[in-house]
């Protein structure tokens, strides 16, 4: 716990150096079937891919661009490159990872993290997987991670081709369909039936290409009675024009199974993040959503939990914290499909220097989800007067038989407060710092150490300045 | 009087509209302990808040040093690192920020050292064990759901550990049953003898006095000093409350 709150020599360069980019290939930016039909023969997709691609190209060309949330209006299709090749073939080694690259991933602390903490990583550079590795223990006992493209074309096909997009189709939304046609990278996990993983596996994307796109698939199936900890990572540096984030992630929670999905995402503040994750849940089984969401200029990420199997319960554990420039338009779905179901959603937002969060929730009972339990709470915290932060919930109750709660709270920092921590010899701007903090402590004690550190690190990072 | 660390002259202050402090002027030397007694409403918290600047009082007049230098043109966190504390009437909840993780940030920013963790865990346990505070209290949220009593002994906790050269005691006593007085009292009472700190200790009764040295009391009454005595004085007030204060100063109005 040592580290927690206070941690020396913040370094904004972090996060914000960039290589030169030296990318074997880039696909010509814009969208068309050529373009697709490239990509697809670029990965060498089974037919049946590539004639999904070109399928989902059709879907995003028929339904209409969305009339609700954040302006994506800075965002063009037409200049964004949807496809870049790193000039890497995936490792399992960092010792073959080209220079520049592995220093990316060193200066984001990954290969210490895998050393000292992980069961398996993935390192995702631009377009696709640049690095991969799963440690033998995790290996032996029938763990499967590996990136989707060999998944594909390996035993494990068959199981992909039956759960890829069935989750999130391409007719779920515009930007669904769009990453239907031109996703590449991400990961596969299947964990056997009662498979316990006890450390984490953990996923890193970084977008270094300037005005390009990423769309990482992550599919991941947990047998009955097996759990599982998948933590992701995501940063790209600032450029002056858009870049676009539309991944999918795609859970599949087996009978009695759990598994815990961990994001920090930082994307530098021209990214538009139009991410879509959902978890189909079974009997007995649970998921539990951790998220901080501090980067991008406008996200739209809704988590959504089905669900499906009696007994099946969510949890979502979320900050948002929405600084200069940003429209963070956060929040999770829930659908109750069966009886005796629960889910517990538990928020907090911060907005500052004129940035707007909004948390979003949707909470659907069915009719046949009796005995069914929901609580939703969100709490906002306006670090100044010109920021904003607004609150949605929305519920959709089918049967009497459900008991549903719901909690929102918006403040200001009390000067008392402020008053308070500085008289035992804080600075303002660490007293305010460290009130944040622990404002968004409710993600924070779910996150692993290291991963806690980085989310206070970004806290910090936000918080210096505030002070005039 | 030893070297006078703490040096209040002519003292106006005001909250918004109105005039609390008048004219205030009061001296502390270094290691002992004084007492500022007097009605409720008197200004003897606004007294207490002034000294360690808390924005929402305003120095209309008179001059503070302490320690021999302006003590007006120093923020909140430089008192605070030149050694001031207060120990608050209503301590704010903090919630995520852990009592131990806390005080070792203001330990770290005071000194501007890396603390070592076995060392502060050792400490902080030590001083638990004189206020008979469970050590789990250490990793609970910073007074929140604590109890009044609870709050006042997480105060007194932080007196212990960080140490300061001149401390504000603001009714660390009120709403406290005997036990409670008994051990805070006993907390003050190390931070007097073994760590020979200044004290100035505010309050309306005189409970947590009966166990403590007392070098001086003073009386304020309506934002004014209206005597200055020794120890002896206590047990005056005690007998016979502030009346004769009240009826004293309306003489001289009269």
């Amino acid at each position: 716990m040592a580290e927690k709150t206070y941690v020396e020599d913040i370094d904004r360069s972090m996060y914000d150096f960039r290589f030169e980019e030296k990318d074997a290939w880039r696909i010509d930016a814009g969208l068309s079937p050529e373009i697709v039909e490239q990509i697809s023969e670029e990965k060498n997709d089974p037919d049946w891919m590539r004639d999904f691609r070109l399928k989902s190209l059709e879907i995003y060309n028929s339904i209409p661009m969305k009339d609700w949330g954040p302006s994506i209006e800075g965002l063009d299709m037409e200049h964004i490159a949807t496809y870049v090749r790193p000039n890497a073939k995936m490792a399992d080694n960092w010792d073959a990872v080209p220079d520049d690259i592995k220093e990316t991933f060193e200066r984001l602390g990954i290969p210490e993290a895998e050393r000292k903490s992980l069961a398996g990583v993935g390192a995702q550079y631009d377009s696709e997987l640049v690095y991969h590795n799963v440690q033998d223990f995790a290996v032996k006992q029938g763990v499967v991670y590996t990136d989707i493209e060999s998944a594909l074309h390996g035993e494990y096909g068959e199981m992909i081709r039956d759960h890829f997009m069935k989750l999130v189709p391409p007719s779920d939304h515009k930007f669904a369909a769009l990453h239907g046609a031109v996703w590449s990278g991400g990961s596969f996990v299947y964990v056997p039936d009662g498979v316990k993983l006890d450390i984490p596996l953990q996923s890193y994307f970084r977008l270094n290409a300037k005005g390009a796109g990423q769309f990482e698939h992550t599919l991941i199936i947990l047998g009955k009675g097996s759990s599982l900890h998948f933590i992701e990572g995501c940063s790209a540096p600032k450029y002056n024009v858009a870049n676009l984030h539309a991944g999918c992630v795609e859970l599949f929670v087996g009978a009695n199974a759990s598994l815990r999905y961990s994001t920090i995402e930082n994307w530098s503040k021209n990214m538009y993040n139009l991410n879509t994750k959902r978890a189909l849940v079974e009997e007995g089984g649970r998921i539990e959503w951790v998220s901080g969401s501090f980067g991008s200029h406008v996200s739209y990420l809704y988590p959504m939990s089905v669900l499906h199997g009696r007994g099946a319960r969510s949890e979502f554990t979320g900050v948002t914290f929405a600084g200069a420039g940003q429209n963070l338009d956060t929040g999770c779905k829930v659908v109750h499909a069966a009886p005796d179901t629960s889910s517990y959603v538990n928020t907090r937002s911060i907005s500052k220097g004129g940035g707007i969060s909004t948390f979003r929730s949707a909470v659907v009972v069915q009719e046949k989800a009796k005995n069914s339990r929901s609580s939703v709470s969100c709490e906002s915290l306006m670090l100044d007067s010109e920021s904003r932060s607004d609150t949605i919930p929305a519920m959709d109750i089918r049967t009497r038989q459900a008991d549903i709660g719901h909690e929102a709270k918006i403040g200001r920092i009390s000067d008392d407060a402020v008053f308070y921590l500085m008289s035992r010899g804080l600075p303002e701007d660490e007293a305010r710092a460290l009130i944040v903090s622990g404002f968004a402590d409710n993600v924070g004690k779910e996150l692993p150490l290291e991963y806690a550190v980085e989310m206070n690190n970004l806290i910090r990072l936000e918080m210096k300045g505030t002070v005039g | 009087m030893g070297e006078e660390l703490l040096k209040i002259r002519e003292l106006d202050v005001r909250a918004e509209e109105n005039q609390i402090l008048h004219g205030v002027s009061l001296t502390i030397g270094r290691g002992e302990t004084h007492v500022l007694m007097g009605p409720n409403g008197a200004g003897k918290s606004t007294l207490g808040n002034v000294l360690m600047g808390n924005p929402q009082y305003r120095v209309t007049g008179g001059s503070i040093e302490f320690a021999g230098r302006d003590l007006l043109s120093q923020n909140v966190d430089e008192r605070a690192k030149a050694g001031l504390f207060l120990s608050f009437q209503n301590p704010v909840e903090v919630p995520g920020v852990s009592l131990s993780n806390f005080i070792r940030s203001a330990l770290e920013m005071r000194s501007g050292e890396r603390i070592r963790m076995w060392e502060f865990r050792k400490k902080i346990h030590e001083s638990l064990e004189v206020l008979n505070m469970d050590s789990s209290y250490a990793d609970r949220d910073l007074n929140v759901g604590f109890s009044g009593g609870e709050k006042k002994k997480a105060e007194i906790l932080q007196l212990l550990m960080l140490k300061p050269v001149f401390a504000i005691l603001d009714e660390t006593d009120s709403g406290l049953d005997v036990d409670a007085v008994r051990t805070v009292s006993r907390g003050v009472e190390e931070y007097q003898k073994d760590k020979k700190g200044t004290l100035l200790i505010i309050t309306h009764s005189t409970r947590i006095l009966e166990a403590l040295h007392v070098d001086a009391v003073h009386v304020l009454v309506e934002g004014r000093i209206v005597e200055n005595g020794d120890a002896g004085l206590i047990s005056e007030i005690n007998e016979n409350g502030f009346e004769r204060f009240l009826t004293q100063k309306a003489a001289e109005e009269g």
